[in-house]
């Protein structure tokens, strides 16, 4: 029974047929973009669910302590949350310009757009930084260290440990997603990808937009409640 | 027989390569089901190894082996290990693993890699918690509630709860692969109503962990820098919640003790057409019923709470959601039973694993009712009564399924039979340790003996008795499989492809299958359970 060679690995003789990009669980390419897409969206609910949890506490709060969560509203800084939400969209256009690039095949396109996106995301993080640094110095920071002057400074905490969790988290995952779209201008820039094959194009571009549509949310829970005096 | 000669010699998933690399590295969905089998029999006698020390104490009244202190965290690891790192991967992760992509007639799981990731994750979850244990463990409870858990406790909660955490993503990963493989890797003709019910139910499964297990995770990060940084999320004295602890707890893990028993019954469906020789009693109703299960589970959470402060009229609408979800397990039981009916019932060791199930399950829900009544939950709440039900439900219904399947599919996975004789004095020293060991318990929490205690009045000590015997003849039965199983390895008959004669794509192909599962994609003709079609139960040797 040692003639048993050529039944070993059916799979072996039909990879090297396939095209390089195909992995070898799949039957064809078309498979294998069905699934990674549906991967993606799976995940995307769970993180959905991850962040459901904080925004569930936020709702909760903000229904018990009103005076509160507005009175500690008014301690954002609102143009930079504001000027953020403006670059996380505009990021968002050339994450999606550059998906749109990649299916024309034009390759610089695609990697320019994807910088321009990284420079944003960049951005953000700069801008999240500095509002982190004024909530410090301003003693808005959950801890021994915190005064509140408003009414309910208790909650008021709350209110900020809330925003640093929520932020906090969001702002993780803009770092994941700079990682991420570099990785993917890094393999654009080498020619990876193609009109026929650029799953992981729409996937990181899927996720960025996700990440954003958090922010969409976070701002104007966190910086539009109350009656805000705008200068 | 020639075609056994020729199984053995034939390459397959094991004998492809040797050496811990293709172990430690594989993306063959097959050999990481066996990376969870050998972890998570490690850590179910872990877990079942504080079992045993509670039992123990709890012979006599007083407190003679331990005192409070380290029985809060016996119990605790206990629960922490049984749930995050035997229960909830069990049969997903070691059963689904393998035999998921088998059914659908594919060649792997949609993500090989993430697969493996998954496992490593599992691993590093199951490392820190093992850590917490040799340092100390923790004494919250598996429940972690707050603010016990984030301002009191001076145990080891952080490492604890980290576990849980890392071990949670790869349970998202697990069901995040089985949703996208079931959707996207089914072979041609393999559609969602030929579908074997153990898939229907792992997709069942899948939803929940997806949906659920972020929850927890974002829940014990919560507590993790509540506890390290001191920022009020659930402590009441720095403004937080802690009920909403409870919500946001309980919102993933009442819908967990499906993710441990929906596999189980998906494993059920297999087991009894086969050895009743007939198809499965209203397949759709079984399937769907999985699905309510899952849709269900999600709207029942806060009957964990109703003694906890939780308005009236909450725990009335709650109460009334969690009868509904017996109504699902109801048509489940039904069926199953409807399936015997007028077949030709072959009493092998699956088969008794899978009767012991249908009783103890049947049990373990019935008492479900008892405590999903508002007026009687508040009479057994944190008595033993409440331990005794979710033994049956978990112990009796989830791990009885568990042993079921690694009896039915062990000659599959491994290409040898299991001696028979052996199986059934197991199988039947498990059901007679486990019903000694935890209906006593009924009776002791319906008369208020209160859980969690490492000493209790002496009028129990009778029940506690009972019940320690019974643990012990239990844990004899837990034994006898490792012993057994491993020595069929080497000395067990081979068993050929199908020694059941069982329906299904994953009986088509070699024992233990080739590395890419079938030698050509199947194409699927047929519907599920045809046993009407095939020849009978082979003799027994």
């Amino acid at each position: 029974m040692s003639a048993q060679s050529s039944h070993g690995n059916p799979a072996s003789g039909l990879a090297a047929a396939a095209p390089a990009a195909l992995q070898h669980q799949f039957a064809d390419l078309e498979q294998q973009r069905e699934s990674a897409t549906l991967g993606m969206w799976v995940f995307l609910i769970t993180e959905v669910m991850f962040f459901g949890g904080m925004f569930t506490a936020y709702l909760i709060y903000r229904v018990m302590y009103p005076a509160a969560f507005q009175g500690a509203s008014q301690h954002m800084l609102f143009w930079a949350g504001t000027v953020n939400t403006a670059v996380l969209i505009c990021s968002s256009l050339f994450v999606a310009l550059a998906v749109h690039a990649v299916q024309e095949d034009h390759r610089r396109l695609l990697v320019f757009f994807l910088l321009l996106a990284l420079l944003l995301g960049l951005a953000f993080l700069v801008i999240k930084g500095y509002e982190y640094h004024d909530h410090w110095v301003n003693h808005k920071v959950p801890g021994a260290s915190f005064q509140f002057d408003g009414p309910d400074p208790l909650h008021a905490e709350v209110f900020f440990a809330l925003y640093f969790l929520m932020t906090g988290f969001h702002a993780l995952h803009m770092v994941i997603g700079v990682g991420l779209v570099s990785t993917i201008a890094f393999l654009a820039w080498r020619g990876r990808f193609s009109p026929a094959y650029h799953t992981p194009v729409d996937n990181a571009g899927l996720y960025w937009h996700f990440v954003d549509i958090i922010w969409i949310f976070l701002y104007p829970l966190l910086y539009l409640i109350g009656h805000r005096r705008l200068w | 027989m020639s075609t056994a000669t020729q199984i053995t010699e034939t390459e397959n998933y094991l004998n492809v390569d040797y050496g811990i690399k293709s172990w430690l590295l594989t993306t063959d969905h097959k050999r990481i089901g066996l990376l969870y089998l050998a972890s998570i029999t490690l850590f179910f006698f872990v877990g079942g190894f504080f079992a045993l020390l509670i039992r123990l104490e709890l012979l006599t009244p007083g407190g003679d082996l331990v005192q409070s202190d380290i029985y809060n965290r016996l119990f605790t690891m206990h629960g922490i290990v049984m749930i995050f790192l035997f229960l909830i991967p069990s049969i997903p992760a070691v059963i689904g693993n393998f035999f998921i992509p088998m059914m659908i007639g594919a060649r792997d799981m949609a993500f090989p890699k993430i697969n493996l990731l998954s496992w490593y994750l599992f691993m590093a979850g199951g490392a820190l918690i093992l850590y917490s244990i040799l340092t100390g463990g923790a004494d919250t409870g598996w429940t972690f509630y707050t603010p016990f858990s984030t301002e009191y406790s001076n145990s080891r909660v952080v490492a604890a709860a980290l576990g849980v955490f890392v071990a949670g993503f790869s349970s998202i990963l697990t069901g995040l692969n089985f949703i996208v493989t079931i959707h996207r890797m089914r072979a041609p003709g393999m559609t969602w109503s030929r579908m074997p019910l153990f898939l229907w139910s792992n997709y069942a499964t899948a939803v929940i962990q997806v949906l659920g297990t972020p929850v927890l995770a974002i829940t014990l990060a919560l507590v993790f820098l509540e506890r390290v940084l001191h920022i009020g999320v659930f402590n009441p004295q720095m403004g937080g919640d802690p009920l909403l602890f409870q919500h946001l707890f309980w919102f993933y893990s009442h819908p967990a003790v499906y993710i441990m028993i929906l596999p189980s019954m998906g494993v059920i469906s297999e087991v009894v057409p086969c050895f009743a020789r007939k198809r499965i009693f209203g397949y759709a109703f079984v399937a769907m019923s999985s699905v309510a299960i899952a849709v269900f589970g999600f709207l029942v959470w806060a009957h964990h709470m109703f003694v906890a402060g939780v308005s009236v009229y909450s725990a009335l609408v709650f109460s009334l959601l969690s009868y509904a979800v017996a109504v699902p397990s109801a048509v489940k039981v039904f069926n199953w039973t409807a399936t015997m009916y007028k077949g030709s019932i072959y009493l092998r060791t699956p088969m008794l694993y899978a009767l012991g199930f249908i009783g103890l399950f049947t049990i373990g829900g019935m008492t479900g009712l008892f405590v999903a009544a508002l007026g009687i939950d508040v009479h057994v709440t944190d008595t033993y009564f409440v331990v005794a039900h979710f033994h049956y439900i978990m112990v009796g219904g989830a791990v009885m399924g568990y042993l079921a399947a690694i009896h039915f599919w062990w000659p599959k996975i491994t290409g040898k039979l299991y001696p028979e004789l052996w199986g059934r004095i197991a199988a039947a020293t498990i059901f007679l340790g486990f019903n000694l060991t935890f209906f006593p318990l009924f009776i002791a929490g319906y008369l208020g003996m209160p859980r969690r205690y490492h000493a209790y009045a002496p009028e129990f000590q009778v029940l506690n008795v009972f019940s320690t015997a019974g643990a012990s003849i239990l844990g004899v039965g837990y034994i006898l499989p490792l012993l057994y199983l491993l020595w069929s390895l080497r000395y067990g008959k081979d068993a050929g492809d199908n020694p059941w004669n069982a329906a299904g794509l994953e009986w088509m192909t070699a024992s233990p299958p080739p590395t890419h599962n079938f030698a050509e994609t199947p194409v699927v003709t047929w519907d599920p359970y045809n046993y009407n079609e095939l020849p009978d139960m082979p003799e027994e040797e």
